[in-house]
């Protein structure tokens, strides 16, 4: 580290690296680390096989308008017959109207896609404000902070313990129909864990020295939690994002095959309680019903393998468990 | 659909902060210390209670806006209908005073009248608490015994071939979701379509040309076969992630080294030593996770046509009848803050380090 107090190198012929002013090396550092980062990922096969499905599914989704012709999704414009098991022209069948269940399948992928991962961001959020806030002011806050604290992780116990379900859906029953709600209903029931896990962190990373060194040069609460303990935090929350997509992708299909999506939208929840409205289910239609389940099954657990192999490679006490 | 597996590896997170230090006295004046325990926990039920009643009361009579306008969408109702209901509801009071009805309707056991089925909801849930309990009860025992099972295993030899078949196998069943699991079951062996002949009745409870007691419970055990075997498909690997890392977690004590020092074979120190002790924390993480039980029964339940609360719950969803949907809100949570004060006060009995 150059220490510009220190005393002034005696011969300033051998200037010690011209590009190591203090941004650089930080900079270089964090390079170092994100390379690390990768190796270990790497190493880890399930990590890379869920990487590898979750970027070919969201390039499938992406360009889903690109070659599916979106008037063929609407059940005035279907293409086929009502019900047609699979063939060469629709590979995994046609619905109740007619519309080919592949093209059905991929177009789900985009709101079910964006579903989870908004509510992952809304209550990834969520979480860690209330894990940061409870476990500094909980360390380092007086009376009133440890009260704050306190109240804090009471609410989030609360909340941990209600039935998830029954929680979501009371919300996403009484707002008004849409996407947003869905999303909403989701990030406010799901973020308890990730706030105790935040907390815990919080905790860890308040009684290392460099944040006491923080503190006697006069750093508030804002600039302690904001510039020393949230960059620690964040690779458990990485982690835990990772996970929770998969989670709310799944809270957002049942959701919606509870009927409380948007009708308009076509999610794979969607097309699951379409063909239950249908009757598929006791006439025994199999190619109505594997597809999107089984595209919610692959995505969620590819997001699941990403996010245990990230654990793996930042707690390094899970190394050689999973 | 809170908790995922990995999440279990962190017993330290809800295991323990919520059991007291296993400091304090011991011996004579312990009386104190437990009353103290005891009414702390009672204290933190009640409060958990009346926040529950307090959502309840948010959720369905202040966030919809006009409860009668969400209620009577999409149907022809006029004025005076309207203006009839309002007042049937209750809702033309101030809030306060309707906040004081429903309060002090809950305390008489009063939740209200469905809109849907024009009875007393208590009467309604009553009615159809039996069959959720045998579901729930008899799906959750049998995951528990499951996952613990194989969870031990698994933590016992962690990374080996049997704990990461064992893994794969969790994590799938995990990243499924259990209405399609049910809806695939239904496909695959009751439909009667396709390959399978129908094994397995499509839905309900029991079959209407049933007679007798033997007949019946015979009817209802072939009802159950498929709603069970998708809830332990769900709920069990949860119980074995949580089994496998506690196990892990005892497996450097002192106390195995002594077991295996005198010489016990492997499979003994596992069942007799290890077992026991890390069967204690999982004890209070399956009380902490009755929440998914409850989200779990509600789809099994809607899945299969189950004649029990989480059918309710979803024909009160469908209308909506938000009078019958808050008050199954707040018995669902109800229940499972209960069981979780069953839990904090049973788990001392059970493991004397925790012991106020």
């Amino acid at each position: 580290m150059n220490s510009p107090t220190g005393p002034a190198p005696a011969a300033p012929a051998a200037p010690p690296d011209p590009a190591l002013s203090s941004r650089a090396l930080a900079r270089r550092r964090r390079r170092e680390a994100l390379v690390g980062f990768a190796r270990e990922y790497a190493r880890n096969r399930a990590g890379l096989l869920g990487l590898g499905l979750l970027l070919a599914i969201g390039l499938l989704a992406v360009t889903a308008p690109l070659f599916i012709d979106q008037t063929h999704l609407t059940i005035t414009g279907a293409p086929g017959e009502s019900h047609e098991p699979p063939s060469w022209q629709f590979p995994l069948g046609t619905d109740n109207f007619g519309r080919s269940i592949l093209d059905l399948v991929i177009w789900g992928a985009r709101v079910s896609l964006t579903v989870g991962l908004l509510a992952t961001f809304v209550s990834v959020t969520l979480g860690t404000l209330v894990g940061v806030t409870a476990g500094h002011f909980g360390s380092s806050g007086g009376v009133g902070g440890r009260i704050v604290s306190t109240v804090l992780m009471r609410v989030t116990d609360w909340f941990l313990v209600l039935p998830t379900l029954v929680l979501a859906v009371a919300l996403a029953a009484v707002l008004p129909r849409g996407t947003g709600t869905i999303i909403i209903a989701i990030g406010l029931t799901v973020w308890p864990p990730t706030a105790r896990l935040v907390r815990a962190q919080t905790l860890a990373v308040e009684a290392r020295p460099f944040v006491e060194r923080a503190r006697a040069l006069g750093g508030g609460h804002a600039h302690v939690m904001g510039w020393h303990v949230l960059p620690n935090v964040m690779p458990v929350v990485l982690a835990q994002t990772t996970l929770l997509v998969a989670t709310s992708i799944i809270a957002e299909s049942t959701l919606a095959f509870l009927g409380m999506g948007d009708p308009t939208t076509i999610s794979w929840g969607g097309i699951l309680e379409a063909a239950r409205t249908a009757g598929a289910i006791s006439a025994g239609i199999w190619w109505y019903i594997v597809p999107p389940g089984l595209a919610i099954a692959v995505v969620a657990l590819s997001f699941t393998l990403c996010g245990r192999a990230v654990e793996s490679v930042i707690n390094p006490r899970l190394k050689g468990q999973s | 659909m809170t908790t995922t597996p990995t999440e279990a590896d962190e017993p330290t997170g809800a295991g323990t902060t919520d059991v007291p230090a296993p400091a304090g006295p011991t011996g004579l004046g312990r009386a104190a210390p437990v009353a103290t325990y005891v009414l702390g926990r009672l204290t933190t039920a009640v409060v958990s209670l009346f926040a529950v009643i307090v959502a309840g009361f948010f959720l369905f009579r202040i966030l919809p806006g006009d409860p009668v306008r969400a209620m009577t969408e999409g149907r022809e109702v006029s004025a005076e209908q309207r203006e009839e209901l309002r007042r049937q509801f209750g809702l033309d009071q101030p809030l306060w005073q309707q906040f004081l009805d429903y309060a002090a309707g809950l305390v008489r056991l009063d939740l209200g009248i469905s809109f849907q089925y024009r009875e007393p909801v208590v009467d309604l849930i009553l009615e159809r608490l039996g069959p959720t309990i045998l579901l729930a009860g008899t799906g959750t025992v049998i995951a528990a015994l499951l996952g613990l099972f194989l969870g031990a295993r698994a933590g016992w030899r962690p990374g080996g071939r049997g704990d990461r078949i064992n893994t794969a196998v969790a994590l799938f069943f995990w990243s499924v979701p259990t209405f399609w699991l049910g809806l695939l079951l239904i496909v695959l062996l009751a439909s009667g379509r396709g390959f399978m002949p129908g094994l397995f009745p499509t839905g309900g409870m029991v079959s209407p040309s049933a007679t007798g007691p033997v007949e019946t419970a015979l009817s209802t055990a072939r009802h159950m076969v498929l709603p069970v075997l998708t809830m332990v498909a769900v709920i069990y690997a949860q119980y074995l992630m949580i089994m496998r890392s506690s196990l892990m977690d005892e497996k450097g004590a002192d106390y195995l080294v002594t077991a295996r020092a005198k010489g016990l074979r492997d499979a003994l120190v596992r069942r007799r030593h290890a077992v026991p002790n890390a069967l204690l924390p999982t004890v209070t993480l399956i009380f902490l996770n009755l929440g998914q039980v409850v989200s779990g029964v509600i789809l099994v339940e809607t899945v299969f046509s189950w004649p029990g609360l989480g059918q309710l719950f979803y024909s009160g969803l469908r209308v909506p009848d938000l009078g019958l949907v808050q008050g199954l809100f707040v018995v669902f949570a109800a229940s499972v803050i209960l069981m979780n004060l069953l839990a904090d006060l049973v788990y001392p009995l059970l493991d004397p380090r925790v012991r106020p």
